[in-house]
C-alpha cells in the first residue's frame, strides 16, 4: 500500500501526499489552500505531481500541471484522470 | 595584460561534424532538432532532440581508443583537434608547459555510469566495467586532449550545469590575459542522450514536446542537444609573432550567482553577469551589437532574460540583435557556452547574425529584435554570449571582431 495514506477519501489522500512531499503536517493543509499560500513553488509542484502520478498510477500531462495551483485543483485533476482511466479500461478487460 | 586572440575553432553537434558544416546551417537558419534515434520504452514525453546526427566515432578513433572514451569525451577531443589544426599551433618546447586545457561539462560520462548501474541493480551482477571511472570522470575529455597534444600546463574541468563551458572559457581567457599561460584549448562537451538522464529531464517537465522556439509566444520548453565546441585562445603577440590567422578576440568575462532559487530564474543574477562582463572588457553597453542569448525556449527563462538584457542595456536594447541558436542545435547543456561562443565569433567574422529558428509569434514579454527565422546581415563589431545554469550560476563572455 501507499507510503502516504490508507484513506479512501481522495481529498485526504492528496493532502497527505502534498504534506509528505513538503515535509509539513497535513493539518496545515486544507482543500481550500492555494499552493502560493503553502509556499509551494513550481519545482515543489513538479515533485507533488511526480508523487501523485506514482500514487495513483496516472499520467498527468503538462497542461494538467498548469491547472494544479491549489489543493482543490490537484484533487480535481487527479479525480478527472482516474475517471478517464476507468472509462478507458472497462472492468474485465485485459 | 595581454590581448587574447582566438586562433582556432572546433565544432561538432547536431548541425554538423565541423565548423564549416555547422556554420552553413546556422547561416541558413536550419533547425536540426528531430526525432530521437531511441524514442524510449515506454516513449519519453518528448520525442525530439538534437543529436550529433552525423558523428561516427570510428571515423575519429580506433576501437581500442573507444574503450576508454565516452561519447562526451569523444566529442570534446574531435572539436579540440579541429580547433588546434586550424590554429596551426605545434606543441613543443616552452609552449607545452605554457598551454592550458580547460573544459566544461555538466554530467560527464553518463553512459558508463548507467551501464554500471544496469549491471549492478538490474542484472544483479556485482562486476562493473574496470574503465567505468576513467570513462565517467568529467575531466576525461580534458585529460585526453592534454595527452594527445602533449600539453603540460594547467588542465581541468569546470562543472556548472548549463554555464559550464562559459565558465571554462572565461577561466582560460583570464589565464591567457594575465600571462599565466600563452595559449589555452578551451570549451565544453556534453552527451545527454542516456536513458536515465533523459528520464530525469522528463520528470523536470522543462523539455518541449515538439521543438525549441525561443522567445516565441508558443514556446513550450527546451530541446536537449549534444555536442562540443572548442576554441584555441592565444596571447595576441604570440599569435602575431607566428603569423597566425586571428579569427576573433575574447575581451571580457563576467559571472554571478543568483542566490535566489535552485531552478527559477531571476533578473538580477543574469544582469550582473552581463554587467561584470562589460566591466571586465572595459566596454559600455552601447558598444555591443549582438547578444547570443541563453534563450532556452522555456517560458520562464526567455522572459526573464529579456528583462535582464533591458536592465543592462537600457535604450541600447532596442538596437540590439538578440538570437538563440539553441533553436537549431538544441540545448547542449555543458557544451552550450562553447558552441554558442563559436556561433557568436562566426557571426562577428561573417557579419551575419544567425537567427532564432522555429519562431512563430511575438511574445510581448520578449519584445526585442530576436532575429526570427532568417539570418540577418549586419555590421556587428562586438557581442556577448550568455549562459545561465540551474543553480542560479551565470556566465557571460564578451567577444569582438578583429
Amino acid at each position: 500500500m501507499s507510503e502516504y495514506s490508507e484513506s479512501n477519501d481522495l481529498g485526504t489522500q492528496v493532502i497527505r501526499i502534498i504534506a509528505y512531499t513538503q515535509r509539513m503536517p497535513p493539518e496545515a493543509i486544507s482543500l481550500d489552500s492555494t499552493f502560493e499560500e503553502l509556499k509551494i513553488d513550481s519545482l515543489d509542484g513538479i515533485n507533488i505531481v511526480f508523487a501523485l502520478e506514482n500514487e495513483f498510477g496516472i499520467n498527468i500531462p503538462d497542461e494538467g500541471v498548469q491547472d494544479m495551483r491549489s489543493v482543490r485543483g490537484a484533487v480535481e485533476g487527479v479525480r478527472k484522470l482516474l475517471e478517464e482511466q476507468k472509462q478507458a479500461v472497462p472492468p474485465g478487460a485485459a | 595584460m595581454n590581448r587574447v586572440a582566438v586562433t582556432g575553432l572546433g565544432l561538432v553537434c547536431a548541425l554538423g561534424r565541423n565548423v564549416t558544416e555547422c556554420w552553413e546551417r546556422l547561416a541558413a537558419g536550419e533547425s536540426r532538432i528531430g526525432p530521437l534515434s531511441d524514442p524510449g520504452s515506454p516513449p519519453y514525453k518528448f520525442q525530439n532532440g538534437a543529436e550529433a546526427w552525423d558523428f561516427q566515432p570510428l571515423d575519429y578513433f580506433s576501437e581500442k581508443d573507444l574503450l576508454m572514451l565516452e561519447r562526451f569525451a569523444q566529442l570534446a577531443v574531435v572539436a579540440a583537434r579541429e580547433a588546434i589544426a586550424q590554429s596551426g599551433l605545434v606543441f613543443r618546447g616552452e609552449l607545452c608547459d605554457r598551454c592550458a586545457v580547460v573544459t566544461g561539462t555538466s554530467v560527464g560520462g553518463q553512459f558508463s555510469e548507467e551501464e554500471g548501474y544496469r549491471r549492478l541493480y538490474k542484472e544483479n551482477n556485482p562486476r562493473v566495467g574496470p574503465f567505468t571511472i576513467p570513462r565517467t570522470m568529467s575531466n576525461a575529455g580534458a585529460s585526453r586532449i592534454s595527452l594527445e597534444f602533449g600539453t603540460h600546463g594547467p588542465a581541468y574541468t569546470v562543472s556548472t550545469a548549463c554555464a559550464s563551458s562559459n565558465h571554462a572559457i572565461g577561466q582560460a581567457f583570464w589565464m591567457v590575459r594575465s600571462g599565466q599561460v600563452r595559449a589555452a584549448i578551451t570549451g565544453g562537451s556534453e552527451a545527454v542522450f542516456a536513458e536515465g538522464l533523459l528520464r530525469a529531464w522528463e520528470a523536470m517537465r522543462v523539455v518541449s514536446p515538439d521543438t525549441c522556439r525561443p522567445f516565441s509566444a508558443d514556446r513550450r520548453g527546451l530541446s536537449l542537444g549534444e555536442g562540443a565546441g572548442m576554441v584555441v585562445l592565444e596571447d595576441w603577440e604570440h599569435a602575431k609573432a607566428r603569423s597566425a590567422k586571428i579569427l576573433g578576440e575574447v575581451v571580457g568575462f563576467g559571472m554571478s550567482s543568483d542566490a535566489h532559487h535552485i531552478t527559477q530564474p531571476c533578473i538580477e543574477g543574469p544582469a550582473k553577469a552581463m554587467h561584470w562582463a562589460l566591466c571586465d572588457a572595459k566596454m559600455t553597453a552601447d558598444e555591443i551589437d549582438y547578444v547570443n542569448a541563453h534563450g532556452t525556449g522555456t517560458p520562464a527563462n526567455d522572459a526573464t532574460e529579456v528583462q535582464a538584457i533591458r536592465a543592462v542595456f537600457g535604450h541600447r536594447a532596442e538596437q540590439l540583435l538578440v538570437s538563440s541558436t539553441k533553436s537549431m542545435h538544441g540545448h547542449t547543456l555543458g557544451a552550450a557556452g562553447a558552441i554558442e561562443a563559436i556561433a557568436t565569433l562566426l557571426a562577428l567574422k561573417n557579419n551575419l547574425v544567425p537567427p532564432t529558428a522555429n519562431f512563430t509569434s511575438t511574445d510581448p514579454a520578449c519584445n526585442l529584435d530576436v532575429v526570427p527565422n532568417r539570418a540577418r546581415s549586419a555590421s556587428i563589431g562586438a557581442a556577448i554570449s550568455n549562459t545561465f545554469a540551474f543553480g542560479g550560476l551565470n556566465a557571460t563572455l564578451v567577444l569582438k571582431k578583429v
